[in-house]
């Protein structure tokens, strides 16, 4: 087969490579991505946007379940709801599918060339690729690798049989009676709520000992009473140790040092993910690593001359829109512009029951660089709009410098609160002030107030409270 | 519970009022007893008000820089038991710290917020929150401390990087320095110092330092002097070189626990002899009475640099002191002055001055007179000069006086017949020395 020159070369067509790649298309450069699956990576295909969909149909579902047991204080009564899991499921296939062709149609609209197959480096200049016809040998100027990152395996829990990963948790065609989840970070509470919603009964193994545990307390609070009130039973401060002898019940270590048998048709094994650094002949490059990420500099070079890496094979936080973030500059840049990464805010979201969104620092990491700082928090129990929408539960918290009142970091936990990562990214990366949400017209009735009142609380003179 | 009052107690003889210079604590803190609270100062005098009793402090009375009458309540603290005022003034209820929720409010804020629209004009505002620092924002200049990130959105940080310039070298002049469009345009109109870190850069900041304490008294002394004095300044040059001969061999013979003997005084000596000739340079104008207080003690002011700033400490009685003893007292008044020990009366009661800067002391100075005196000398340099004398140029040590007189009260005749006899007595020591 015919060599391919190119001036860059992306590897890997997630959203960190596809971004980079369509952005470098537009700016003219001349574009290879290579891609072993279809494009849209975990993000598309496995992650964020099938969950959220998921998580949708659960949301839903879970309504009009307490609506036909005469929970709800709306009036609204129904008869014997059900769920059809396969459908569900098409839904959210279908939702990929037009999410994954846009990105297939974006790239030829940007002139950028796909080649599909499990690519491999000869070189820092030269990768193969086993495509469907043969070996395609790839010349490039440039390389950005953005392998992306795979679910960890639990040694004591291999997956395979009823051992899942959030991925396989995706394509289940019916619900699990009994779900035990591993890990309370934000995937296994997501896909944990969501399965609870359409009834599966589970459990939650966390070895820290609570939820969430990269939030602070405060925060996750609201997620935990929430889990309580689905049924969800947590257990923190234990671990995994294996499954039964009929793979029918996972053996768990409990903080109290006794082992307990849970019941399990699904174990669904979310303890965290990992850099895709094997396999793609990561050995034939000279690339400094920093832990088990890629090294990289603030501009994504990595040790190797030519060679640039993001994503979630660059490090923490492990987020899409990082990655995207990452791709765009690296694209530029090798279009000529000067850039180099400067974001002062990367917000992360969980589509836990409540959403939690933080940007920012917490009121803790504030403290710990030696600031002397201002918080306050505005709850949902005194905002009118939240009041209406049966989304009491949770609040927003806003930290500040005491000194000139710069925002150092924003967070909120409560329904639908994901949406307001925009607002408060948007403050932490223009440097606004306290006064200045303060100062800004917040539309009523919304949550938004809560944001508007925190920030008017921290310099002590909230209204509603 | 009760509340103890502290007030100003009397710092002095005839002191009235005193100046605030510095807090010890600050509402909120717990003092013990005999804890210094404050320090005030009196005319020349700093005196610590130490706390009568254990206990929180509520309240502070004054600020720093302000003048507060004896007797007038500075403190209040909340004590055990009754306290000691009688009349209990209803206290400042602390509001709940902020941040904190308060589960309990939350009925209450349901009913306001349901009924919203009424209970934007019904809320009661919140009380100003007590002791709130007000948050003070340079208008432009660096805000940020050494290695700090700058302050930008991200359409400035985007065009700075575009146009090569390090925003940590661009002054942010938004709020909490944050750097705008404008800060670039004058950063690049000034010329980019991007390309020498090290280079000159303007400064624009500006520190405003309050003058208070000492640096206030200093002030309103030399306004004072300068805007009722009509100053005469005469400089004459003294062969010191006989004096020097003199000093350096005293210096050789003293005896063990003698002071070293600096210039000062052979001059305060020199002008004691002068004074007995022309009483009227030593003494005490009160212009709004018209009346001239000539002293017969003649009483030296020593002016004497410390770390806060200018002090007069006093040599009393400087007829009655042998050139050792005036030695001795100029050291122990100089060594009590900078360490804050110098007693009120050894700061006051002058009725001349002497002003030497010793090595630092020029060529010539224009000193300017301890009002209410009507004059003072100023010790210059002492060099080696060639000098004229009449066949040749030898080498001579050099020293010039600077003096200034109340021109009022001093004619420029007298002035200088009472330098040119110093003059003479320095140039032949032995003068200072024989009797009648």
């Amino acid at each position: 087969m015919k060599e391919i020159s190119c001036k860059l070369l992306v590897v890997g067509a997630g959203p960190g490579g596809y971004v980079c790649a369509i952005r470098a298309g537009q700016l003219g450069i001349d574009t290879v991505i290579v891609e072993r699956d279809r494009p849209g990576g975990t993000c598309l295909t496995v992650g964020c946007i099938p969950s959220k969909a998921l998580i949708h149909a659960a949301d839903e579902f879970g309504k009009v379940v307490r609506m036909s047991a005469g929970k709800t204080p709306l009036g609204i009564s129904l008869a014997d709801p059900k769920i059809d899991l396969k459908r569900t499921v098409a839904w959210k296939d279908n939702i990929v599918g037009r999410l994954t062709n846009g990105v297939t149609s974006l790239f030829k609209k940007a002139g950028v060339k796909t080649v599909y197959g499990w690519a491999t480096f000869r070189d820092g200049k030269t990768i193969e690729v086993a495509t469907e016809t043969g070996l395609q040998v790839i010349r490039a100027e440039t390389v950005v690798i953005a392998t992306g990152s795979a679910p960890v395996e639990l040694p004591s829990l291999p997956f395979g049989g009823p051992v899942i990963s959030s991925t396989d948790a995706l394509a289940l065609q019916d619900v699990p009676g009994r779900l035990v989840v591993i890990g309370a970070g934000y995937i296994g509470l997501e896909l944990g709520t969501a399965f609870a919603k359409l009834g599966a009964k589970v459990t939650v193994v966390e070895a820290l000992p609570r939820i969430l545990p990269l939030y602070d307390a405060e925060l996750t609070r609201p997620v935990a009473k929430r889990l309580a009130g689905l049924g969800v039973e947590v257990l923190t401060g234990a671990k995994a140790v294996g499954l039964g002898p009929k793979m029918e019940v996972v053996r768990v270590e409990t903080a109290d040092g006794k082992e307990v048998a849970l019941p399990a048709d699904k174990v669904l094994v979310t303890v965290g993910r990992k850099p895709l650094t094997e396999g793609w002949g990561i050995e034939e490059l000279v690339l400094d690593m920093s832990g088990k990420f890629i090294r990289i500099d603030e501009q994504c070079r990595t040790s190797m001359r030519g060679v640039f890496a993001i994503g979630d094979v660059t490090g923490e936080p492990m987020l899409a829109h990082r990655a995207m973030a990452q791709g765009e500059m690296v694209a530029e840049i090798v279009a000529g512009h000067q850039r180099s990464w400067d974001k002062r805010s990367i917000p992360a979201v969980c589509f836990t029951d409540p959403e939690v969104v933080s940007a920012g620092l917490s009121p803790e990491q504030a403290r710990a660089l030696g600031r002397e700082v201002l918080t306050a928090l505005f709850p949902f129990q005194a905002n009118g709009r939240a009041m209406t929408m049966l989304a009491e539960e949770g609040f927003i918290r806003v930290t500040a410098r005491a000194d000139n009142h710069l925002v150092l970091g924003i967070q909120a936990v409560g329904q639908g609160v994901s949406e307001f990562s925009a607002a408060f990214s948007l403050a932490i990366e223009m440097g606004a002030r306290l006064e200045d949400i303060a100062g800004t017209i917040h539309a009523h009735p919304t949550q938004s107030e809560a944001f508007h009142e925190a920030a008017m609380r921290a310099l002590g003179h909230a209204v509603h409270i | 519970m009760g509340e103890h009052v502290i007030k100003l107690p009397d710092v002095g003889e005839g002191v009235a009022e005193a100046e605030l210079v510095e807090w010890h604590v600050k509402v909120g803190d717990l003092v013990r007893e005999d804890a210094v609270l404050a320090a005030v100062m009196t005319d020349k005098a700093t005196v610590e008000i130490p706390s009568p009793t254990d206990g929180e402090v509520l309240w502070l009375g004054a600020e720093i820089g302000e003048t507060v009458a004896v007797g007038s309540p500075i403190v209040r603290l909340k004590v055990a038991g009754e306290g000691n005022t009688a009349v209990k003034e209803a206290p400042a209820e602390a509001k709940p710290a902020k941040g904190e929720m308060s589960r309990q409010n939350v009925p209450d804020l349901r009913a306001e917020s349901a009924g919203k629209t009424a209970s934007l004009v019904e809320v009661e505002p919140e009380p100003a929150p007590l002791e709130r620092p007000v948050p003070r924002l340079p208008v432009s200049g660096p805000a940020r401390d050494a290695g700090e990130r700058p302050l930008a959105a991200p359409a400035v940080r985007l065009r700075a990087k575009e146009a090569g310039v390090d925003l940590r070298q661009v002054p942010g002049t938004g709020p909490a320095g944050r750097i705008t469009h404008d800060d670039i345009d004058a950063f690049l109109a000034r010329g980019r110092q991007v390309a020498r870190p090290t280079g000159l850069a303007p400064n624009t900041a500006v520190e405003d330092v309050k003058v208070v304490g000492l640096r206030r008294k200093i002030a309103e002394k030399m306004a004072l002097a300068k805007s009722r004095i009509p100053h005469i300044t005469y400089v004459e040059e003294v062969d010191v070189t006989a004096l020097e001969d003199l000093r350096a061999a005293l210096n050789k013979e003293k005896a063990a626990g003698r002071p070293k003997l600096t210039l000062l005084p052979f001059l305060m000596r020199a002008m004691v002899r002068a004074i007995s000739e022309q009483p009227a340079l030593n003494a005490i104008y009160d212009d709004e009475a018209g009346v001239i207080h000539r002293h017969g003690g003649v009483h030296i002011g020593i002016a004497t640099q410390t770390q806060s700033g200018l002090l007069v400490t006093v040599v009393h009685h400087a007829e009655a002191r042998d050139i050792w003893d005036c030695a001795a007292e100029v050291a122990r008044l100089s060594e009590a002055a900078r360490d804050g020990t110098a007693k009120r009366e050894e700061l006051s009661g002058s009725t001349i001055t002497i002003t030497s800067l010793g090595a630092m002391g020029g060529v010539a100075t224009t000193p300017v007179i301890n009002h209410p005196e009507v004059a003072i000398i100023g010790v210059n340099k002492m060099m080696v000069r060639p000098v004229w004398d009449g066949t040749q140029f030898i080498p001579r040590k050099m020293m010039n006086l600077s003096s200034s007189f109340d021109h009022r009260v001093i004619d420029g005749w007298d002035a200088a017949v009472f330098i040119q006899r110093i003059k003479a007595l320095l140039e032949t020591p032995a003068l200072i020395f024989v009797e009648g």
